[in-house]
Parts: C-alpha cells; structure tokens; sequence
C-alpha cells in the first residue's frame, strides 16, 4: 500500500470539507431556483414565461457540461471568489456550480409533486405567494426534499472525487491517484469501501429522516 | 350576497376556445342553501371558483357582498376572500400538518395571537364534533372525518359565505347524509348563505333552498327546489329529478300497457302539500261509474312540503272518464294522460 492511515485520515477529512461546505452553498442555491421553477411555471402562483424560461435554459446549460469541464471552465470564476484556483476551497466552487442547478431540478420536481388542491385550498383562504410557499407547498414537500438532498449529497461525493484535478484532495482523489493510476490494489480497495459506506450511511441517514418527517 | 351577471369563462385548450360559461345571470340571497346542479363538464366549477376568483371571468362581473370582485386589487381580493369559505370534494387538508394545525391555517394566515387560535380551534372542532381528534393527521382519518375538518377550517374566520364544491360525492350516502345535516345547521346558527355545486340531485333534494340547472354554461332552469323537483321545465332538469324521484312506470307495467293498447286510459296524478293527504282515489270511485286500479305511486318529502306521485288506471267509458277528469281537475290537482311509450 502506498498510503498511510493518517493521508486517507486527511483526506476523509478533506472530502468532508468539500461536500458539506458544496452541499450548504448549492442549497442555498439551488432550493430557492427550484421554488422559482415551479411558482413562475404556466398557471401557477408567481407565472411569468419570462423568468421561467432563462432559469429553465440556464440550469440546462450546467446540467450538461460534464462535471470535469466545468472544474476546467470555472478556473477563473474560482480564483475570482477564493483568491487561488487550486486547494480543497477551491474545489468548492465548481461543486456549488455542478451541485446547484442539480438541487434546483430535484427541488422543483418535489414541488411538483404537491397536491395541487391544497394550493388552491391556500389561495381560498386569501394567503399570500409568500405564505403559500412557506405554509403550504415547503412543509407539504419536505419529506420528499429531503430525500432529494440526500441523492444531491451522494452526488456531490462522486464529484467531489475529481476534485483532484485542482488539488481538491479528499478520498476520491487517492483512489484515482494511487488506486487507479499506480495500480495500488489495495489503497483502491479501501478508499472504494469507505466511499461505499459514506454512501450507504447518507442515504440511510436521508430515508430515516425523511420517514420522520412524513410520519410525525 | 352573491350575484353574476352576464358572466363569461373562455379557456384556451389545445389551440380551442372552450366557453365554459356562456353568460350567466344568477343571484343568491343571504342566509339561502342555493344548489347548482350540472353533468361533469358544464360549467358549475368555474361557476363556483368565479365566486372567489380561483378563476377569473373572461366577461361580466361577479359581485359578493356589494364588492365587484374583478375590479378589486390583489389585496382587497385576498380580504374578501376570508369572508367566504371553501369545502372541497377531496379536502384539500394538508397531510403534514395535524388536525389543529389544518383548522388553524386561516387563523395563522391572518397572524391572530395563539391563544385565540387556539380558543377558535376547539370550539370549532367542537361544533364539527371531532374535538377528540386535533392532534391526529389527515391521513388518519375517514373521508367524512376529513370533510368535517375541511369544514371547520372554511368556517374558521368566520365567513358569511361557504362554497362547497363537490363537497359530498367522494363520499358514500350515509356520510354524504350526516355531512348535508352539518351544513344545514351551520346555515341554520350562523345564517351563512350556502352555495353548493354537485351532481347529485339527492343533495340538492336534502338541503338546498333554491336551484339551478347548469347546460353547456348556461344557467337552463332555476327555481325553487320544490318547484323544480315537482315540475320540471327542461329535460335535463326532468332526467335529473328522476334520478331521485321514482316517477318512471316500471318495465313490467309499460308492457301490460303497450300490450292492451286502446282499451284503458291511465292517468298520472301528481299530488302536491295538502291534497296528499285526501282520500281522492276512494271518492273517485264512489262518486262516479269507474273502477280504479293503482299502478304504481310513491310521495316523497321536498322542503317540508310532501309530494305524491300515482298512476292509476281508470277502467268506464269515455263521458264517465272525462267527468272524472273535470272533478279532479276542479280540486287543483294535475292529472295527465300516460302514454305508454312516454309513460
């Protein structure tokens, strides 16, 4: 093996780093896109063809470059918001881009999902957009909007693994640098494992959660 | 309290101009349970949805409690509509929130402080008798449960208007009966004017004051609901009427008549308050050369008033017959030759 315990120690650290800080920012992000999807859509709260129609196009613009061209393409954007373009900080930044738009999608098909009846029961009683969405369609859907971060986490740990091409670090990285590229055999086989249980531990962490939520 | 006038819906689907309503003229007074009765697809739920701008007319003007509603603000609109309550045929209630909480939400809405929430919550779950049900979810419940949920919570700002769209038909009769009893008391001790839009003419026979026939997004028949269940002037209101009023001759008896064609005269006597309760039949029969034989009769009850229905077969000759009819005709009561193929 190649790497010691304390390198794949550091580095679980680092892909901790880089998921949650990602994970905040691109739900800071993404979750009010999402909403935005779907109040502006035809015949519903906020409808404006507008709006709708450039955040659909912009979203599907990052949603099809692929994550290591975007890690490329967002250099400059990094450097301007960072300071460096290299480092687990840096790494961040075309996470958010990847992870955000990603997050709007599945937050507006959660939305979606909402009985529409329980909108129009919101509107019978005179409430406001604002209370429609805060009162009615976020606690209506939030057992399903967790589980769709939950699936944006895992996601979010698969990119984070190439990460590395801007010095990221984190687990992935060790596995593609020594595991694939030197052939360490073993160094792959437990960095493999750990991504498998980090994943396995999210999502049983996401359906605990989410099974809370809907039967409270 | 509630007027229409001239009113237009017109939907774009599918590059088509749909008119869902073709200029309606309607008013219903306060304190009334006012039914629209229609088939699927002629434009009582954009009727009923105009009443709180769900859905906004294309022409004319809907007008609630002197207010034009199209011509209000955004504002003034969602003020207006915390006077008017809405029950929903699947309850709309929301399945993450409990019991008090779903009452609650007009009261929350509207930032009232918690005690008083919490004080109009229960005296409402009291009144819908469910007060031993606040802190369980929707989903725990049976369908006329939530229905009676979903009608505390249209009561909880304490509206002068409720709107019930379709509000019993998820629901089997003998719920659908218990909930129609709960909307009549509310019209009773609140004096809230009902409007009600169904397909069923059972609940417009239950409860409703006054009601209207909707075809094709125009209002074809309005009267009250006695005289409309007693005599109706459209065929749609007349298939309607039948669906709860058995007037029609049964299969059987059509045939024995078709089958003696010429040789008898049948009648049909509609008995209407009052002359329901004479003996006619046995004074027909004494006072003139005819012999009598019942078909087929029933009476029902319509706001109180009763209502009889009878075909009788009237077996003498043509001038005994004729005189027969004079008499009958003498004491208001109507009498109408059956014709077999039409009975």
């Amino acid at each position: 093996m190649l790497v010691n315990t304390e390198q794949i120690i550091e580095a679980l650290f680092e892909t901790i780093q880089m998921v949650s800080f990602s994970l905040l920012f691109s739900a800071i992000l993404g979750i009010p896109l999402g909403i935005l999807l779907v109040v502006t859509r035809k015949d519903h709260l906020l409808e404006n063809v507008v709006v709708f129609n450039v955040l659909n196009g912009i979203i599907n613009i990052f949603r099809s470059v692929p994550f290591i061209i975007l890690l490329v393409a967002m250099i400059p954007v990094t450097r301007f918001i960072v300071g460096s373009s290299i480092g687990t900080a840096a790494a961040v930044v075309p996470l958010v881009f990847y992870a955000g738009p990603y997050i709007a999608r599945l937050v507006e098909n959660s939305l979606l999902e909402v009985d529409p009846g329980v909108l129009e029961a919101a509107e019978a009683m005179g409430a406001t957009p604002w209370q429609v969405i805060s009162k009615f369609l976020l606690p209506e859907a939030l057992s399903s909007l967790v589980l769709a971060l939950t699936i944006a986490t895992i996601g979010l740990v698969g990119a984070s693994a190439m990460a590395g091409a801007v010095g990221g670090g984190g687990i992935g990285d060790l596995a593609i640098t020594y595991g694939y590229q030197r052939f360490d055999t073993i160094t792959m086989f437990i960095t493999v494992a750990i991504l498998i249980v980090i994943v396995q531990g999210l999502q049983s962490l996401g359906n605990i959660l989410a099974k809370k939520i809907r039967r409270r | 309290m509630i007027e229409f006038q001239n009113l237009k819906k017109v939907y774009e689907s599918g590059g088509q101009q749909v008119h869902a309503l073709n200029g309606i003229d309607l008013k219903i007074n306060k304190g009334e349970i006012f039914g629209v009765i229609g088939f699927s697809g002629a434009g009582k739920s954009s009727l009923i949805r105009c009443v709180n701008l769900l859905e906004r007319p294309t022409f004319g003007k809907v007008i609630v409690d002197g207010h034009e509603l199209t011509s209000l603000s955004v504002k003034e609109v969602r003020e207006v509509k915390k006077n008017i309550g809405m029950v929903f045929q699947h309850f709309n209630l929301l399945n993450s929130k409990t019991v008090f909480a779903n009452v609650a939400m007009p009261l929350t809405l509207a930032k009232l402080p918690k005690e008083q929430i919490k004080r109009r919550v229960h005296e409402l779950l009291e009144f819908v008798g469910l007060a031993d049900k606040a802190d369980y979810y929707p989903d725990q419940l049976s369908g006329g449960q939530k229905q009676r949920i979903g009608i505390a919570r249209a009561l909880a700002t304490q509206p002068s208007i409720l709107l019930c769209d379709e509000a019993t038909s998820a629901l089997d009769p003998q719920t659908t009966s218990s909930i129609l009893q709960l909307l009549k008391k509310i019209n009773k001790e609140y004096n809230i004017t009902i409007l009600i839009i169904t397909h069923e003419m059972s609940v417009i026979r239950e409860i409703c004051d006054k009601v209207a026939v909707i075809e094709g997004g125009e209002i074809i028949e309005e009267g009250s609901v006695f005289d409309v269940f007693s005599s109706p002037k459209t065929q749609t209101a007349r298939n309607f009427v039948s669906t709860v009023m058995n007037d029609q001759l049964p299969d059987s008896i059509k045939e024995l008549i078709q089958k003696q064609e010429g040789k008898q005269k049948i009648f049909r006597i509609n008995f209407v308050g009052n002359s329901a309760g004479q003996p006619l039949l046995s004074e027909l029969a004494k006072k003139f050369d005819i012999d009598i034989n019942v078909l087929f009769g029933n009476i029902t009850e319509l706001q109180g008033t009763p209502f009889g229905n009878l075909i009788v077969e009237f077996q003498g000759n043509d001038d005994e017959i004729k005189k027969v009819l004079a008499y009958v005709n003498e004491k208001n009561i109507s009498i109408k030759e059956v014709i077999a193929h039409a009975s």
